[in-house]
């Protein structure tokens, strides 16, 4: 998950960062708020749960905001690669969410447990049932480990088996595996899972870096990389697939279309993949595992998600309009984040563009007034390609891209630039979105 | 260049240096102004003392540059297409002035304390 930037969204960061005393002109301008008693539940206070129920917060004046999620620690996901690249240390991305929950904003630290959207209510963990004139569905996805058979998180770290998406601690544990593989060489296998997932970037970052790393290391000719692709491209987006193709031809890397992992041998160092030619089995001496992705398991049991028998009906993800982020069924459900049945946007970057069409819509709704705000499906990736260059991809649902700095920071192009970007930058950005600012 | 804008670089500084920032920031105020009241005291700049500074400044144009790379875990071989280049010449330039001026203040206000030193001798 990234955080794109472009002006606008630089002056709201840089403004919350203090640097400016002044909000930027414009659309940017905080509108006053709006006068209410509705009653709103934010199920989940991740990325996308912590912006709203911010956003919302400054948006509205005596509405009842609730903040339904049991997690005590928040963690920037987009620092998860970092991590497991050893440029990070674990507490880079380890903070706490009470630190973003605005003082008028209630929170409630149980998980949901079940969604009633037919009567307006959610059921809590402990079985409190809390009524809602609105809710607004952010409760991540998960991470289905159990899909593959034989995996085992908490053996991350051991006998060359990584898994970055699985926690900052897992992430550090994946360093450590892959520090060691590179110290020797030999046989590295990389992957994603068939599912929708969040930031496809990062799978293909990570075996950028560890090539990096290898190379460094002066074990690189020693040493096999193989990028197992669920399809028969690289990235969603026909243009950025093209060019990661021929980076992987320039670094060696090989690739393996049609490979979606189903199980491994730890011990034995095999991992398992379903292969247009049947099962196929690849030996490493280094797996960057990356699970399949679904819609928590609440989720997937309530009437939210779509019901067209698609692979995104059986995953769960919730049934919304891609523009609005309005529940198709449920005109007083909002869903954002990762769990939302959107094409692409799995990232901070999509949170960040999704939330404050969902807020103005919310906001509108209640102050009986027309809204157009629209989300295109704007997310960000940027995709390092070694340690110090990376390439500042943005795009949207026509997978156009939509550079924020069109004709200076050239998208496909490996720039040092946009790693001092990507490592610098970006946190900052993502900080002030939790916080409802950018 | 519609969509570009320095604000960009406050923000990734802001970032990397956290309130180091502010004391630089503070610094090159406080820098600049002794640099003006030199000129005023001295009725103009002393060449020599400024030619020295300048040799000095541009080594500390490419210490600016290094520093930049090594919070960044980066390398001068990570330095790309052009927009690249601008950026190095950017930072060596804050670099290579911010030096310059310090040494010639610093330079400056020795030479005055010790000029002050020695009426009273």
């Amino acid at each position: 998950m990234e955080v794109g930037l472009d002006r606008r969204r630089l002056l709201q960061a840089v403004a919350a960062s203090g640097l400016v005393a002044t909000t930027p002109t414009g659309s940017a301008a905080t509108p006053a708020p709006v006068r209410s008693r509705a009653k709103i539940v934010v199920a989940g206070a991740g990325a996308a749960g912590l912006a709203t129920a911010s956003r919302l917060a400054r948006r509205l004046d005596g509405a009842e905001i609730v903040l339904v999620d049991a997690k005590r620690e928040h963690w920037y996901q987009p620092g998860f690669t970092l991590v497991a690249a050893g440029l990070k240390p674990e507490r880079y991305v380890v903070s706490g969410t009470a630190d973003y929950v605005p003082r008028d904003v209630t929170r409630v630290e149980e998980m949901v447990a079940a969604f009633d959207p037919e009567k307006r209510a959610v059921e809590t963990s402990s079985g409190r049932r809390i009524g809602y004139d609105y809710l607004v569905v952010a409760t991540g996805l998960v991470l289905d480990y159990g899909a593959i058979d034989g995996m085992d998180t908490d053996r991350i770290g051991e006998n060359g088996l990584g898994s970055h998406y699985a926690g900052p601690d897992a992430a550090a544990r994946t360093w450590a595996a892959m520090s060691r593989f590179a110290d020797a060489g030999g046989e590295a296998v990389f992957g994603r899972p068939a599912t929708e997932m969040k930031c496809a970037g990062a799978p293909l970052k990570y075996t950028f870096l560890t090539d990096d790393i290898l190379r460094r290391r002066g074990n690189r000719s020693r040493s096999k990389l193989t990028y197992a692709a669920h399809s028969g491209a690289l990235f969603s987006v026909p243009v950025v697939a093209e060019k990661v193709r021929m980076l992987f031809a320039d670094r060696g890397v090989e690739t393996r279309h049609h490979h979606v992992m189903t199980g491994i041998d730890i011990d034995r160092r095999i991992a398992r993949y379903a292969a247009p030619t049947g099962e196929t089995e690849l030996g490493y001496d280094f797996i960057n595992v990356i699970p399949p992705m679904r819609a928590p398991e609440p989720v997937r049991q309530s009437p939210l998600p779509w019901k067209d028998g698609s692979a995104w009906a059986r995953d769960g993800w919730v049934e919304v309009d891609k523009h609005t982020m309005r529940h198709n069924r449920y005109p007083d459900v909002f869903t954002v984040g990762d769990v939302a049945g959107v094409p692409k946007g799995k990232t901070a970057a999509s949170v960040k563009w999704q939330v404050p069409v969902a807020v103005d819509r919310l906001v509108a709704d209640l102050a009986g007034e027309p809204c157009d705000s629209i989300y295109d499906g704007y997310t960000s990736c940027p995709l390092i390609t070694k340690i110090g260059r990376a390439m500042l991809i943005e795009f949207n649902y026509d997978d156009n891209l939509t550079p924020s700095f069109p004709r200076v920071i050239a998208p496909l192009e490996e720039l040092w630039i946009s790693w001092v970007i990507k490592e610098t930058a970006l946190k900052l950005t993502y900080l002030a979105m939790l916080r409802g600012q950018a | 260049m519609q969509n570009f804008d320095p604000a960009m670089f406050v923000a990734v500084l802001d970032e990397m240096l956290g309130p180091l920032l502010w004391v630089l920031v503070v610094g090159s105020i406080v820098a600049t102004l002794a640099f003006l009241w030199l000129l005023i005291r001295d009725r103009g700049l002393v060449s020599r003392r400024f030619v020295v500074s300048e040799l000095v400044g541009v080594a500390g144009g490419f210490g600016a540059v290094l520093f930049m790379q090594l919070i960044t875990h980066s390398g001068l071989s990570d330095v790309g297409g052009p927009v690249d280049w601008l950026l190095v010449v950017l930072i060596w330039l804050i670099g290579t002035v911010g030096t310059t001026v310090v040494v010639y203040d610093l330079w400056g206000l020795w030479a005055g304390r010790r000029a002050l030193l020695g009426d009273h001798a």
